[in-house]
Parts: structure tokens; sequence; C-alpha cells
């Protein structure tokens, strides 16, 4: 009971938005700031300052490639994800168009991804954006079948950011291999959660994002393959830092932040994946005896800290106002900028209601029992209060199909 | 998104909620929206002998703010003649609640929702009269 007493609200449930940072990763991280610390620009080689920031950035580069067993030369720093999405497609791109300029993709992936791929567009390029099984995955065939001759690139995420998904690389990886095809993974989602074992894998390039795994924002990192070695063109000229493939001054703080982070993940994933899915189990178990609610995405090929639930008849955005004690997101288009259902949804297959009704939990580090058991009820409660106000609802209950109704659009 | 007291209010409070017998010759339904935009209200008036609306019922499937619209838009109606209550304007539940600029849809649905309904109930009677 003590426990419960010192539950704090609104309770974090929007792990994959970003994470907090790890308090060992924020002391590490202060240590490389003032002039008591190591504040030097790792580039300066003429005195200690330099040296000893250099270190500090070879340490975390050791880090980060040991997560996901990749040599540390493999590693280059960028600012986030969304900027190792942009080098590596546009990177590839570039440098093997005169190979060819047809590039494959996915409907489900990241925003940085999808609008990387258009951009090539304007510039001439052809890309082929796969549908997802219902389930959110993709079919091997399905990938094989739009292989062309003139494929350079196929861009696949490891963790769907919204239904949470894993794909499956190895075998796409594969695939790729056997036809002289780049394969990149954005793995934003996935790095620290689901085990990465590049030296086994035959993926030529993966983004990283040091926030969603306890880091700081601000940092990521693209692992660019040696052997056999893939080559990229810079997105981003000046000093030639990182062998010529990202240059700007390296920030220090960040990257040992990265690093510690990736140190962290790797000595206790396996325990705080245990707890995560026990916890996800328990939100699932709890809300899934409520009526007409769905969970979005293959259960069986899933991240253990990821739950997507569409609440029929109950719109989005109103039932995020209704749990303003728990921090989610939803697919409703009310919540996005865009003012667009989620596309994700959409793309497998959900219908408009239920891609406005969607939620996603989000479970880390950081989560409770008592903070499940308390989210459960809240849901219900609150699900319950909104059908109550919802004519769909009452249409539902009187045996009418929604779908038989004109309704007047606007 | 950050909305005005008297939105939440409204949402969390709302006033007027539920149905009205859609058979009752003196109770005008109006259905508007749609769920695949992700609003859907419907708004009801029971008219007496006078003209003047006694009491107004509402549900609503969509955002906080179509909720309110919907909400505000019932207490206001109630003691008002049909023809009154059909000069209320999207643009004063705006301002009433203020709705933020991309919300103002919201208001405009309440508009098209009491129009809907004050339709609704004059071609009932037409109807009656008729027959």
């Amino acid at each position: 009971m003590e426990i419960a007493k010192k539950m704090k609200l609104p309770i974090y449930l929007d792990y994959s938005a970003t994470t907090p940072a790890d308090s060992r990763v924020a002391e590490k991280m202060a240590a490389c700031m003032t002039i008591d610390g190591d504040f030097g620009n790792p580039a300066s080689r003429s005195h200690v300052f330099g040296w000893k920031s250099d270190e500090l950035v070879n340490e975390a580069r050791k880090h980060v490639a040991a997560l996901i067993n990749a040599d540390p030369k493999e590693i280059v720093w960028t600012s986030g994800a969304t900027e190792s999405d942009n080098l590596a497609i546009k990177g590839a791109a570039h440098f093997y168009q005169r190979k060819g300029k047809h590039i494959i993709t996915c409907k489900t992936e990241h925003k940085a991804v999808l609008d990387t791929c258009r951009q090539l567009e304007r510039e001439g390029f052809d890309v082929t954006y796969l549908d997802p099984e219902e389930n959110g995955l993709i079919e091997l065939a399905k990938l094989k079948s739009v292989m062309r001759k003139d494929t350079v690139l196929v861009s696949i995420m490891h963790v769907n950011n919204e239904i949470g998904v894993i794909q499956d690389i190895a075998a796409i990886g594969k695939l790729c291999r056997s036809r002289g095809v780049i394969f990149h993974v954005d793995a934003a989602q996935s790095a620290g959660k689901v085990e990465i074992d590049l030296a086994n894998l035959d993926v030529d390039l993966m983004s990283f994002s040091a926030h969603k795994i306890y880091g700081p924002k601000g940092i990521g990192a693209l692992y660019v393959q040696r052997k056999p070695r893939v080559r990229i063109e810079a997105q981003m000229h000046g000093g030639g830092h990182e062998r010529g493939m990202r240059s700007g001054t390296l920030a220090v703080h960040q990257i040992v932040g990265m690093g510690e982070a990736f140190r962290i993940a790797k000595e206790e994933m396996a325990e705080e994946n245990a707890h995560i899915l026990v916890l996800r189990n328990r939100l699932w178990e709890g809300l899934k005896g409520m009526e007409e609610v769905y969970l979005n995405g293959d259960i069986e090929h899933h991240v253990a800290g990821n739950l997507n639930v569409s609440f029929n008849f109950v719109e989005g955005e109103s039932l995020i106002m209704a749990l303003k004690d728990i921090a989610v997101s939803s697919g409703s288009a009310c919540t996005s900028a865009s003012l667009e259902p989620s596309y994700v949804l959409r793309a497998i297959g959900r219908n408009d209601e239920l891609a406005h009704s969607s939620i996603r939990f989000s479970i880390g580090r950081f989560t409770t029992e008592e903070e499940i058991d308390y989210t459960i009820q809240l849901v219900k409660n609150k699900v319950a209060k909104l059908r109550d106000l919802s004519p769909l609802w009452e249409m539902y209950q009187d045996g009418i199909d929604l779908n038989s109704v004109q309704w007047a659009a606007h | 998104m950050a909305y005005s007291e008297k939105l939440m209010d409204h949402y969390e409070n709302p006033r007027n909620v539920g149905s009205l017998d859609k058979k009752d010759a003196s109770v005008g339904t109006g259905m508007v929206g749609a769920p695949a935009c992700g609003d859907v209200m419907k708004l009801q008036i029971k008219v007496g002998d006078d003209g003047v609306i006694e009491d107004a019922r509402f549900k609503t499937y969509g955002c906080g703010s179509a909720i309110a619209s919907s909400s505000l838009l019932t207490e206001w109606v109630k003691g008002k003649t049909l023809e009154e209550a059909s000069e209320i304007k999207n643009s004063q539940i705006a301002d009433e609640l203020a709705l933020p600029p991309v919300k103002v849809h919201c208001s405009v649905l309440a508009e098209d929702a009491i129009k809907a309904a004050i339709d609704d109930f004059k071609s009932k009677q037409s109807a009656e009269s008729a027959a």
C-alpha cells in the first residue's frame, strides 16, 4: 500500500514517444559541460581537453556498438533517428543511383522514412510503398514480387512506433543481400527492446535514437556496415567529421548520454523486458473483456512495451481528454497535426472509425503494477461514460448497422 | 491543446445528455456528421404547442469540442422559439467556448444539428396536418 500512496499523477504511458533520461545518463552528461568537466572539442588534437573528449566519444561509440553487436567504426553520430533515416536513404540512393533508381519501403513506416522517399521521388527516383498484412507485418513474397532489376534500396522499420509489431528483418535482409540490394532498417523503436545482432544480420544501414531508451533527445546514430562495405553520400558537409559522412562538431555530452543509455540497456534489457511484458499483459487482460475493443497489430510479433487498442464508438481525442490522469497518445485525427486519422492503422485495414478510436499505451522502465491497475479502472469508467454520450454506441446497441446509414458528410 | 474553462466544464459535466422519443410528433431529431470524419452529433428538441422548445437532448461522438458545443447548444435552445433557435450562429458557440481555430468546425456541426432538428420537426408537423 505504501507504493500506491506514492503513485504520482498523471501516469506516464507514452514511452514510445519519448522516455525520461535515466539518472545515471543525466549524471554522466552533466560531467561534460562546464569548466570543471570534460567540455573539450574531440576534434582538438593539440591539447588534453580535446584528447579527453575524444576518449569519451570513443567509449560511447563502443557502448552503442556493443548493444547491437557491431564494430564501433560502423557507428556514425547524428542528431537523432530522423537524421539517420535521411542520411541512410538519401545517402545510399544518391551514391548508388547509377545502378538504379528504384526504392522499396512500406506504408506503415515512420514519416522520417516516408517523407524522405517522397523527396527522392521529386528528384526522379521511383518508390514502391508496400501494403503490410492486416497484422502489420510484411509478406516476404510480396516484397520479392515488387523487386526489380533497378531496385537499389529497401527501407523497412524493425519495430513500428504505433502498433509495436516486429518485422522479420533477418529474412528481409537475406532476400535483399541475395539480390544485391542495400537494406536500411529504422531501429528507433527496437534498440534496447529487441535483440539486434548486426554481425549476423544482413542489414547495411540501421538508424538509432537515444531518447527512446532513456538517453537524451537530440542525438542518434547510423550504423554503416563495413564488411561488405556500404557507401553513402554525406548530406551535411563541413569539417569532415565521422569519416566524412556527417560533419559537425560532436555533441560530447549528448554522445556520452547515448553511450550510457545503450550500456545500461545491454545490461538490463532482459530483466526489464520481462517486467514490461508482465505489465503489458496485465493491461490487456484488464481491457480485453470490454465490448467492442480491438487490439491493433500482431500480438505474437510484438514489442513488450506497446499496446494499441481501438475502443469502438468512442472518439480518441475525447477519450484522451477524459484520461487526463494518464499520458497516452491516439490515432485520432483530432490529436494529429495533419487532422488525418492514423495512416498506420488505415494501412493495416482498420476503418476510419477504429483509427479515430485508437489509444496507444506504451509502458517502460519506470511503470508500476499500481499504475497499470489504476489505468485499467480509469479507462473502463471513461469509455463507459463516453459511450453513454455516443449516438453511435446507442445505434449499435439498437442493432443498427452503421455501414447502412446514409451519413451527411461534411 | 489547452481548452477554456467553459469548454472543459461542458465536456466534463455535459448538460442534457440523452434521447427523446424519435417517433413523438412534438420531437424533432437532427443527426449530422459522419463516423469516418470523427464526429457525429444527434440533437433532439421537444416543441410545445406554443412553438417554444421545452426540452432538448443530445448525444455526440467526437472530440471534446464537439461534445461541449452540443452540450452548450442544448442549454441555449431551451425556452427559445423555433425561429430564435434557428438564428443561433456557430460563431456565437465558438466565441462562448473559445474554440481554437482547428475546432471551429465543431461549432458549425452544432449549428447544422439544430437546423436539422428544426427541419425534422417542421416536416413532421406538415406531414401530420396533411394527413
